[in-house]
């Protein structure tokens, strides 16, 4: 009897040893995220009701935002540009995803790849190619008949372009979702095709078209990249804070503006939880995979519609690549990498870039690293309940924090006076920082979905066979994971190198970064350059999705052997 | 394999937490210089003064002067180095800028000098209004060459003018400020008024109208001096349009902030800028120099360039900035855009 409860002993020592560590990790994740994120929001809140020197002073900042005309003008053009987008994009990227998803074409990855490509771009690229293709030298100038791209509607066309693929990333999610059985049975009842698209399709992907309408509300709502160039006096509240807060320095006035930018996406994440809420389960076990019927007649419809809006997507893309090898548009149309030379222009050089592809570097492998564990002890590991709580609340926060909003945050906290990381302020540690907990929430849910699918009877199994939990991590759940964390590190790497909104307000001359010189090139009026050093950002995102495809399909071959039956 | 790791990843980490570590002194110096002339300006300061590193942070002239201003209390730069005087004079009145006589100040024209003694800042050189004017798109349009800037509010212009925002650009302050000076403050809004109708957009930098005017974005673009025979040089289809009113103008300059624990470094940059070899930098973009004698004819400026500058009261323009753009704001910014 005592013999057993001596052999029980050291086991529970050993077993809360574990609890420990894995205690200490996640309340480290915590700490980790409370820096990157929590802390800078709550800086924001205390800033937007602080004088330029620190004194409280309440509402006023608020009431004298609401009381200037201009910045009032700003935020109805930014509502009614968010609803413009909006009512435009998904429709278009739902036909793009229907055509997609429900016909049986021919290279329909190849029509993902493009439907996606603007994910690849900074949203300045949009905008720089519509001022070569609608500007008053454009190619298609004449197609205007004397119209002005500068203004609402050249901003509408760039925001399209940019928040096109994140429409279509959910929407497509949704549609693959559909019961054959549904189909089938509409079939038997005599429904026309139409009849089911209406009835059985469209129902199907309520959730997702809202979901997609606010995800890209909140984006056109925050972008500035795309207002910037081509919006000429059409003035929107995401360019507005920008001005407070680089061009006039106006802090209090900054966060005012900010935490305006926040209650959309507050709102829509608000309303997205309901609806997660009433939404039943698509697919329940019964459910049959729908695969189309062949229908020539649909598939050439699905073909133009695709070949239209691709057409549309690489123009865009396209346009701003070639103009930048041109010597003097439209004056000397020969070509010449003469643009390419950054140092006799604004905005840091060819060392902008070789920061930017160190920073999406290190985000890639940091942030996958810390995604990973984190989703892993939110999901795995017993204990620390209160920890993982607030760890999984950290998660989905990023969501709804706009990257401008966050930029605003981390130059209030970490540029305090008082605060002991000052000195780290303006590094480029601090910018991974920052990109990481921006882009944590997509990163999260991937990783996350990938550790779900792997029964939790490995970590029961392992516990009764003493294993620690590291051990389980390491050498079943990684392994099993990779392709998901490849995904997550591309991502990563792909967001780090396009994003302008967070890291321009934290970027310092030491460390420039491609896609904010971007702006600055084009501020100075060196549009050719600026289109140059976009289509520098566009190649190395597509070189570097490329690279890692091919690892995750090499890695699939090697550790994912176990997934094939036979 | 564990310790070639750890290795890597210590130096990953020293890479991403350190600052570059140097072996002279750094000098953090703020300037609205053009990008293009920051370099030349930076090569040749090192090369005479060795042990002293230049770390420019480069803004346009209203974000600098706000970035000056916000860091009163916590002052990041040691120095300033081509930033518009009327800048440095408000910076001035803030009691930011360090006294200091650079060795051979003597030498410059008195005019281009801070007025106290010893000075707070000293002059480089002039830079003034000029129009931009895309003479390929102004015949295809069928525009008549602008002679005056009264002639820019006629209604032929209207939508075919872009002038640098003045709250940004020094370049587009010293445009309004010296139609207010010149016309008189009614008359000058009137005016200002009457061009806002015609313009098609206000942009960040000076340099912009000029560039887009050389790309024919606009047929007309109200610039300066230097960047207008940059890209005539350069082959652009423009002519430069020197306003016969008068033309606005400013003087880069340099001074020193006070407090800046670099102040020998900051002393020999204050030298540096007024000696004869930083002259001759100047001289190669700007006619008129602080320092007379230097200047040569530019072909695409005009011989008698320093005349048709307008009388220029610069501690009017710095007193009265703050007020001149707020009221510009009102009446400009927070109106309808005017074009359909």
């Amino acid at each position: 009897m005592l013999s057993m409860v001596w052999r029980w002993l050291p086991q529970r020592s050993s077993v809360s040893g574990e609890a420990r560590v894995a205690a200490v990790l996640v309340w480290l994740l915590v700490l980790i995220l409370m820096l990157g994120l929590g802390l800078p929001l709550l800086f924001i809140f205390a800033k937007a009701v602080q004088d330029g020197d620190g004194g409280f002073v309440g509402l006023r900042n608020l009431l004298q935002v609401l009381d200037s005309p201009g910045l009032m003008r700003a935020c109805s053009n930014s509502l009614q540009l968010g609803v413009t987008v909006t009512a435009l994009v998904v429709p278009l990227a739902f036909v793009f995803a229907w055509a997609l998803l429900r016909s049986r074409l021919w290279g329909r990855g190849l029509w993902r790849q493009i439907g996606l490509s603007p994910l690849l771009a900074p949203s300045l690229m949009p905008a720089i190619s519509l001022v070569y293709l609608f500007g008053n030298q454009g190619l298609l100038k004449g197609w205007l008949h004397g119209g002005n791209i500068y203004g609402f509607w050249g901003v509408v066309l760039g925001e399209l372009f940019y928040t096109f693929p994140h429409a279509l990333l959910i929407i497509m999610t949704a549609l693959s979702a559909a019961d054959g059985r549904l189909y089938e049975a509409g079939r038997v009842l005599g429904a026309s095709p139409l009849r089911q698209f209406f009835t059985i399709t469209l129902p199907g992907v309520r959730y997702g078209l809202v979901s997609a309408a606010l995800v890209v509300l909140t984006l056109v709502l925050t972008d500035f990249g795309v207002p910037k160039v081509v919006g000429g006096d059409f003035n929107v509240l995401a360019v507005e804070a920008f001005k407070q807060v680089v061009g006039q320095q106006n802090f209090p006035r900054g966060a005012v503006v900010g935490l305006l930018l926040l209650l959309p996406a507050i709102l829509s994440c608000m309303v997205e939880r309901r609806m997660a809420r009433r939404q039943q389960a698509a697919l329940t076990a019964r459910a049959q995979p729908f695969s189309p019927a062949a229908s020539c007649w649909r598939d050439g419809v699905a073909l133009l519609l695709l070949l239209a809006i691709s057409l549309l997507l690489l123009s865009l893309l396209g346009v701003g690549v070639a103009a930048s090898f041109i010597r003097y548009w439209p004056y000397q149309m020969d070509l010449t990498l003469l643009h390419y030379q950054f140092d006799m222009v604004d905005g840091g050089g060819w060392a902008a870039y070789v920061n930017s592809l160190q920073l999406a570097s290190a985000t890639a492998l940091l942030g996958s690293v810390l995604v990973f564990v984190g989703a892993y002890v939110c999901e795995k590991l017993p204990g620390a309940a209160l920890g993982r709580g607030v760890l999984r609340f950290l998660a989905m926060l990023p969501m709804a924090v706009p990257g401008l909003v966050l930029g605003l945050g981390y130059v209030f906290f970490f540029n305090h006076p008082a605060n002991p990381l000052q000195g780290w302020y303006g590094s480029l540690g601090l910018m991974v920082l920052c990109c990481v907990a921006h882009f944590y929430t997509t990163a999260h849910l991937t990783a996350a979905t990938a550790l779900k699918q792997l029964d939790g009877e490995f970590e029961a199994v392992a516990a009764s066979l003493k294993v620690p939990f590291w051990v389980t991590l390491w050498r079943v759940s990684l392994p099993v994971c990779l392709p998901a964390l490849v995904d997550v590190a591309r991502f990563l790497f792909v967001s780090a190198m396009t994003t302008l909104s967070a890291l321009i307000f934290i970027m310092t001359p030491e460390h420039s970064l491609a896609a904010v010189s971007i702006i600055t090139m084009d501020d100075a009026g060196d549009t050719a350059a600026a289109a140059a050093m976009a289509s520098l950002v566009v190649l190395s995102s597509a070189g570097v999705s490329l690279l890692l495809s091919l690892l995750e399909r090499l890695l699939g071959q090697r550790s994912q052997r176990w997934r094939r039956p036979g | 394999m564990k310790k070639q790791m750890a290795v890597w990843l210590g130096l990953a980490c020293s890479g991403l937490m350190a600052p570059l570590a140097q072996a002279a002194t750094t000098l953090t110096v703020y300037t609205a210089l053009e990008a293009d002339q920051v370099k030349d300006y930076k090569e040749a300061f090192e090369k005479a003064n060795p042990d002293v590193e230049l770390r420019f942070v480069r803004e346009s002239t209203g974000v600098i002067t706000a970035k000056l201003l916000s860091e009163k209390n916590n002052p990041q730069a040691d120095a300033v180095w081509g930033l518009a005087a009327t800048s440095l004079m408000i910076l001035d009145q803030q009691g930011m800028l360090q006294a200091y006589a650079p060795k051979g100040v003597e030498k410059l024209n008195k005019q281009f000098v801070d007025k106290a003694n010893p000075p707070k800042w000293t002059g480089m050189d002039v830079w003034a209004a000029t129009i931009c004017f895309n003479t390929v798109e102004a015949a295809k349009k069928g525009l008549p060459k602008p002679e005056s800037w009264a002639d820019l509010t006629k209604p032929i212009y209207k939508g075919q003018i872009v002038m640098p925002h003045p709250a940004s650009s020094g370049t587009g302050y010293l445009d309004v400020s010296a139609w207010l000076q010149m016309m008189g403050e009614k008359s000058g809004w009137d005016y200002m008024d009457k061009l806002h109708v015609n313009m098609a957009q206000y942009v960040h930098s000076g340099s912009k109208p000029c560039k887009m005017a050389a790309a024919g974005e606009y047929p007309i673009g109200i610039s300066f001096e230097y960047r207008g025979a940059e890209l005539k040089e350069k082959g652009a289809p423009i002519d430069l349009v020197y306003p016969k009113e008068g033309l606005g103008w400013d003087l880069e300059a340099t001074a020193i902030l006070k407090g800046s624990k670099n102040l020998a470094a900051a002393k020999k940059l204050a030298d540096f800028s007024v000696s004869l070899t930083a002259m001759q930098l100047y001289e190669k973009n700007y006619a008129v120099l602080a320092m007379p004698g230097v200047a040569k004819q530019n072909p695409y400026i005009p011989a008698d360039y320093a005349k048709r500058l307008s009388k220029n009261n610069f501690a009017w323009a710095a007193k009265n900035r703050e007020a001149i753009l707020q009221e510009w704001s009102r009446r400009y910014e927070s109106k309808a855009a005017p074009k359909s």
